[in-house]
């Protein structure tokens, strides 16, 4: 679906503002940055036919998760970088090596399977509907989606215990 | 049609629909300056421009005093000298006030304006909307008003100021805590229409509208109102506490276009409360004549408008820690119990177990 025009201008703008997130000195900058990315990959969700992941991708990872992020930023005034920037030079070694056997995995995947993986997509072309995706969530996954459920509670409560005050005097 | 059609259709109609919402918008700010007024024992704006009505003893009666404030305020705010304060963040200082207008403007794409008016509606949908036909529309308008908060969160830090930061990470705090209780509340018009398209969901109204499930509607308009951070939650721009709160950086047009986010996003979460509990476009008449759905969207945005103003009239400001205490303790545990035992219940009428299971119930306690 969507043309490669489109595809290339929006993959322009997603590698651009990451770029920018990893780059700016400013932990503001960054944050919006970020949410420039969230926004565009949720464009190509939905050039992808999928409109529901893109709506739920703009609500809670713009929507929800970056205001959080502004909301800590702002609160403890740590926008600025302080001097303690990353420069080191076996830093950006270990970084720039990791980051070019992780591009060669990718190009070895493309590379490797014939078509480079474009013509399954094309093939499982499935309804995007909201009523099917949640048709398909709670038969053929509701395992993994419970399972999901499961770690979001315990993480939940983990925070609960981490942040509860102790009562002065007692140990709770 | 094919998609060339599609895009020119709704760029048109579009464009018709966001004039119309923002000439809205400008009598917004009038109508709630005059009945505010006239709640608070005051006349309101009534200068500029009137309606001569002649009368029997010669002297002319001035009908709609202050009709032509909103153009005074306009031309006032357009001709103000443009500040921008020293020692602000440049960049984000004049991001913020767009930020804040486009998600105003762009929940209005999805608000189904009437039925299926003959000529103005193309084939395969069956209402009139700048993009029927969206299966994920209630969605979007959620993803819409949760990125509606960074206008005012990076006007707060742009500003350089204490007054306007404390007011962006007040919004911040409030708008994560209440979008929850608002997203559960608008599950209750999808369970029962079962669909997301707002236009589907208003034509599953035509039996009862959905008002009558009580705590949803309730929950809805609450966390409407905490959204839009008007009276009793407009704790970011307390005006004794924060002086002008966001905003107080902001002059001229820049803080015009903050008013105008907040007008029109009033104006169209009032047309969304309408669509998912007050029947939207529909009311007497409108099966045969289809235009009509208009004229009855519009009352019901007007009575969602008087709706918010009374309430800022009446209520007064709540303070911080009983906002937090009562979006997460009260508001978001009731919404939840509130989706649940909609749930439950659904799921026994379809199964057909409701009516038996009540009959029980009044054997056993109604004696």
């Amino acid at each position: 679906m969507g043309s490669p025009i489109l595809f290339f201008i929006l993959a322009f703008i997603a590698v651009l503002s990451a770029l920018g997130m990893l780059l700016s000195r400013n932990a503001i900058y960054s944050a919006l940055f970020l949410v420039l990315n969230f926004v565009t990959i949720a464009i190509l969700y939905l050039v992808l036919n999928a409109p529901f992941i893109a709506m739920v991708q703009i609500t809670v990872y713009a929507g929800a998760i970056m205001v959080l992020f502004l909301f800590v930023i702002m609160l403890l005034g740590a926008e600025r970088l302080g001097g303690v920037a990353s420069s080191r030079d076996w830093e950006w070694a270990t970084a720039g090596i990791l980051g070019g056997v992780l591009l060669l995995v990718f190009m070895l995947e493309l590379v490797l399977k014939p078509g480079g993986g474009t013509t399954e997509l094309a093939a499982t072309f499935i309804d995007t509907s909201p009523a099917a995706l949640g048709m398909r969530l709670f038969e053929a996954y509701v395992f993994p989606f419970e399972l999901t459920g499961v770690l979001l509670l315990a993480a939940m409560i983990g925070v609960v215990v981490l942040g509860r005050t102790k009562k002065r005097g007692k140990d709770v | 049609m094919t998609p060339g059609q599609i895009a020119l259709r709704a760029l048109i109609v579009g464009f018709i629909v966001v004039l119309l919402f923002i000439t809205g918008f400008a009598y917004t700010t009038l109508l709630e300056r005059k009945v505010l007024a006239r709640l608070q024992h005051r006349v309101g704006p009534n200068r500029a421009g009137y309606i001569p009505i002649p009368t029997r003893g010669g002297k002319e009666r001035k009908f709609l005093a202050g009709i032509m404030q909103p153009a005074a305020d306009a031309v006032k705010l357009f001709f103000k000298e443009d500040i921008t304060p020293g020692r602000v963040d440049w960049y984000i200082y004049n991001l913020a006030p767009m930020l804040a207008v486009i998600p105003a403007i762009l929940i209005t794409a999805v608000i189904p304006l009437a039925g299926k008016v003959p000529g103005l509606v193309p084939d395969p949908y069956n209402y009139f909307a700048v993009a029927p036909g969206l299966n994920v529309a209630v969605l979007f308008v959620l993803a819409i008003t949760s990125i509606g908060v960074y206008g005012v969160v990076l006007a707060g830090w742009a500003s350089n100021s204490k007054y306007a930061i404390l007011g962006g990470i007040r919004a911040s705090a409030q708008m994560i805590s209440y979008e929850l209780a608002m997203g559960l509340s608008v599950l209750i018009p999808i369970m029962l229409s079962g669909s997301m398209d707002l236009g589907e969901i208003v034509e599953a109204q035509k039996g009862f509208w959905y008002v009558l499930q009580v705590p949803a509607a309730f929950i809805f308009s609450i966390a409407v109102l905490a959204e839009l951070q008007r009276a009793p939650f407009d704790l970011l721009e307390a005006e004794q506490e924060l002086s002008a709160g966001f905003n107080v950086e902001y002059g001229g047009m820049r803080f015009g276009m903050f008013f105008m986010a907040e007008y029109m996003k009033m104006a169209s979460l009032s047309a969304i409360a309408a669509t998912l509990f007050f029947g939207g476009y529909l009311g007497p008449f409108v099966d045969q004549v289809p235009a009509l759905g208009f004229l009855y969207l519009t009352i019901k945005i007007i009575v969602g408008l008087l709706l918010m103003i009374w309430i800022r009239a009446t209520f007064p400001r709540l303070r911080y820690d009983q906002l937090m205490n009562f979006g997460w303790k009260v508001l978001l545990p009731v919404s939840v119990m509130n989706f649940v035992i909609m749930a439950i219940v659904l799921v026994l009428q379809e199964e057909g177990a409701l009516q038996p299971l009540v009959n029980t119930m009044v054997g056993l306690f109604g004696g």
